[in-house]
């Protein structure tokens, strides 16, 4: 054994956001002993930025809601390409999940006759979304962190994992260092969690906070297990584009759900002009209408506003192209035009987003309830992820789990919004539920010392040459290439161009240098972090050129359309023999006839 | 970016065993704030610059420091409310042993946290083992709760800054984290004998200054550490207003 200080658990937890918090008091209820390492402080994950509400049918607002119309919306958003059986899962356990949270001293804002208020959000029929205000992942990550501290779950704050250790095929603890001194740790566990969230910082432009970076794909990747959907990134399509300093930063879908609307530099209200033939039928088609259905008018459609956000997003692309813009690039948000409607609007818009109002006045200096936001397209989410099992979520390697974010299937090509807090809660628990089941019925394996010199050497490498490349620019560099060459719409050329420039990033990755010492060296961080990045950009664009088609997130300018040779598969990539990096087609699983029956009925 | 303008920010610089201010200069864009600089001064002149931040949009409470002596967070303090024409002073919070840089050791607000006594519900109101509550009833409770955990109101209070009293006395963070416990509408738990005791709220003598810092507007003094107050000095000082409340609460259960 090495001589760095070891930590021995059954279950590991990688990530503290939603589905890491789950899953780690699932396992620990369940028994087993239960370590969670977080890169940041805990109860700072980036689950704590979620804002408009979590998806469940609870049917507390629109008595017409259940688990079969949640399930039927999730796929339709998905563009059928989602894993059904997560899918069915999801939609069906949701709604435990979310009272699970209440018994656990969640305080959600209430109907009037005092049970849990359900909200408008996009590509969902009826109000969905449990929420507190617009600050529902706080609640929840405070309620989750709250509950596991007090159950006994032992949190190593400030971790960062390199790579996952193995013992022939199974997953058998993990390698990091602590961010504050840079000392090296081994965490053995008979199972490991992967739930370190999303991607975004892939992008130039994005909603994510430092920390998302694609950790737990590349973890999974490096230790041979397949990814799945890479090319489904979603850019949400209301992300603040005013002042610089802020571009990127989210701005709720609950805007556009409180009756919110978008228009172009004309003054044009343009989502009514292209509104999807699978959604014609559940969708308004005149104004009156659209705000009837955000005022509670159980008889009125949904306002196109509140279509996926996948096609928002090409939306608001197309106005800014086509000339129709504001002044810094983006489309007009606007909430305060309810004062024409409602006597008390300027209460209710502070009442119903408050983070929102205080984002703007604070730092964008625009007063919502007063003016239109100037918003457009922001990298928020990948669909894609470790493939793991729907019921376990193991993934193909023995031992090791994946939910949340990091892992894939739920989503298909696009995510509706609400529907990933969901996710966290339901395949969190299941995650933990399973990788305690796995640890009992395990041993814990062996620790290959060769392997973790390698992981130490490799990692300190960056000190041996102060004088090495900046981290940053390499960070920086790559960023602007995925930016421009893998965004919402691509190409084949653009997307070759970005490999060639993804490979010299991997060259200059291998001669990066740091100054000062291990002591919390973000420098040294952001050196470490690099092949992360590389690796799921890598995924992105690899999968995003074999899908030749548009569907969901993924938008080709080379192959516009639909193609039914790829709606009943997905991409898959695995680490090759030769190191490389494989891409190809699986066949999704097939649906079974109750639930394309449930798909029949709801259409 | 336009580049022209140039800001000089003084950061401390050190660890453990001490430290010294260091000036940068970075360019100003329009809309800049604090963490911008640091970030841009991170990413160019000085990588090794240790600065907590996550989410850089005044939700998460990670960059917390003292911005020309003010505690503020680093992601919401614009540059265009501070004069440029002098170096802006960025150092670590003061009432927590500092690691490096801005970066301060917190650890001890998870510790008090797990000393306090979690939530407990009475019996689910319904069959369906779910609650009623009227939102009326909860909006003081949701007040406390949108507590982002930033430690500002721990770093300005005087108990803890000035006579790091940080073994007798939660801090205004932890005394919101109990009031909104003790007001939430479905909890049974009793946690006035630990307020008194364990949890040193006497020595609060409502100065304010947690209230005036915190970056979620929370009324911590008025609306949460007074009322608790008023409940230990119930409880211990009017035994027989204490014995009915105590008796209507066992009843509730």
């Amino acid at each position: 054994m090495s001589d760095y200080e070891t930590f021995t658990h059954d279950v590991l937890v990688i990530g503290s956001g939603g589905a890491g918090l789950r899953a780690a008091i699932e396992a620990s209820a369940a028994g087993v002993s239960v370590a969670m390492v977080c890169k940041c402080l805990l109860g700072k994950a980036h689950t704590v930025m979620a804002e408009g509400g979590i998806a469940a049918a609870l049917a507390n607002v629109d008595d017409r809601d259940n688990w079969k119309v949640h399930f039927a919306d999730t796929m339709r958003g998905g563009q059928y390409v989602n894993n059904w059986r997560m899918a069915e899962l999801h939609a069906k356990e949701a709604p435990d999940r979310v009272r699970e949270l209440e018994a656990w001293g969640a305080v959600f804002d209430r109907t009037k006759d005092g049970r849990i208020l359900q909200r408008n959000f996009g590509g969902h029929k009826y109000p969905r979304l449990a929420h507190v205000g617009d600050r529902t992942g706080l609640e929840m990550i405070r309620t989750l962190q709250d509950r596991g501290v007090h159950q006994g779950i032992d949190v190593h704050m400030e971790i960062c994992i390199i790579a996952l250790l193995k013992d022939g095929d199974r997953v058998v603890g993990a390698f990091g260092y602590d961010r504050e001194r840079g000392r090296f740790k081994i965490f053995r566990a008979k199972a490991v969690v992967l739930a370190t969230g999303g991607i975004g910082k892939a992008y130039k432009i994005t909603s994510n906070s430092w920390d998302c970076t694609g950790g737990g794909h590349s973890l999974a990747y490096h230790a041979g297990a397949a990814l799945i959907d890479m090319e489904y990134v979603q850019f949400h399509p209301t992300g603040m584009v005013w002042p610089p300093s802020v571009a990127g930063m989210l701005v709720t879908e609950g805007v556009r759900g409180e009756g919110g609307i978008l228009t172009n530099a004309d003054g044009k209200r343009f989502m009514f002009d292209f509104i999807p033939e699978n959604y014609k039928a559940q969708t308004a088609d005149n104004e009156e209408e659209g705000w009837r259905y955000t005022q509670g008018d159980k008889s009125a459609r949904r306002p196109p506003e509140l279509l996926t956000r996948d096609h928002v997003s090409r939306c608001i692309v197309r106005e800014i192209k086509e000339g129709r813009g504001t002044p810094h690039g983006g489309v007009y948000l606007d909430i305060s035009w309810i004062r024409k409607r409602l006597s008390n609007a300027e209460e209710h818009i502070k009442r119903k987003l408050p983070s929102m109002y205080h984002q703007f006045k604070a730092l964008g200096d625009v007063d919502i309830t007063r003016e239109s936001m100037e918003v457009g397209p922001t990298t928020h989410y990948i669909m894609g992820g470790v493939h793991v099992d729907a019921d376990t979520q193991m993934s193909d390697v023995p031992g090791l789990f994946a939910a949340g974010e990091c892992a894939a299937g739920i989503n298909g090509a696009n995510r509706l919004g609400g529907n990933s807090l969901s996710d966290l809660l339901v395949f969190g628990k299941r995650a933990g539920e399973f990788a305690a089941k796995f640890a009992k019925e395990n041993s814990h394996g062996e620790i290959d010392n060769g392997k973790i010199d390698i992981y130490a050497r490799e990692a300190l490498k960056p000190f041996e040459d102060s004088s090495g490349e900046n981290p940053y620019s390499v960070q920086r560099d790559l960023q602007e290439v995925m930016q421009h060459n893998v965004g919402i719409v691509r190409d084949e050329s653009e997307m070759l161009s970005a490999l060639d420039h993804l490979k010299t990033f991997w060259e200059r990755a291998t001669r990066v240098g740091v100054t000062g010492n291990r002591d919390f060296n973000p420098g040294w961080h952001t050196a470490l972090d690099l092949k992360n990045l590389l690796t799921v950009s890598e995924a992105i664009t690899r999968a995003a050129l074999e899908r030749k088609e548009s569907r969901g997130a993924q938008f080709r300018e080379d192959y516009p359309n639909k193609d039914e040779r790829f709606a009943t598969v997905n991409t898959v990539i695995r680490k090759a023999a030769d190191s490389g990096m494989e891409v190809r087609l699986a066949p999704l699983p097939e649906m079974p006839d109750y639930l394309k029956q449930v798909i029949e009925e709801m259409k | 970016m336009t580049g022209q303008k140039q800001a000089t920010f003084k950061i401390w610089r050190g660890n453990t065993s001490g430290g010294e201010f260091r000036n940068y200069t970075t360019g100003v864009s329009e809309g800049m704030v604090v963490l911008d600089a640091v970030n841009h001064i991170q990413a160019t002149q000085a990588n090794d610059l240790a600065c907590r931040w996550n989410c850089k949009a005044g939700k998460c409470g990670s960059c917390s420091a003292e911005i020309n002596g003010m505690p503020r967070l680093l992601c919401m303090t614009r540059l265009s409310e501070l004069p440029l024409e002098k170096p802006v002073t960025v150092e670590p919070m003061k009432a927590f042993p500092v690691i490096k840089d801005l970066i301060t050791d917190v650890s001890w607000n998870f510790r008090v946290k797990k000393k306090i006594k979690p939530f407990k519900p009475r019996p689910p109101d319904a069959p369906d083992g779910t609650w009623r509550m009227q939102q009326e009833d909860i909006d003081r409770v949701q007040e406390f709760r949108k507590c982002i955990e930033c430690f500002l109101c721990q770093n300005v209070c005087h108990v803890l800054r000035d006579h790091q009293m940080h073994e007798k006395f939660i801090g205004p963070r932890f005394l919101i984290h109990v009031a909104a416990l003790e007001m939430h509408p479905l909890d049974t738990e009793d946690r006035i004998e630990e307020l008194r005791n364990a949890h040193g709220i006497g020595y609060c003598n409502i100065t304010k200054c947690c209230s005036k810092v915190c970056p979620e507007s929370i009324q911590i003094t008025d609306n949460g550490i007074i009322p608790l107050k008023e409940r230990v000095v119930d409880d211990f000082y009017d035994p027989l207003g204490g014995f009915w409340r105590w008796l209507k609460k066992k009843s509730d259960r």
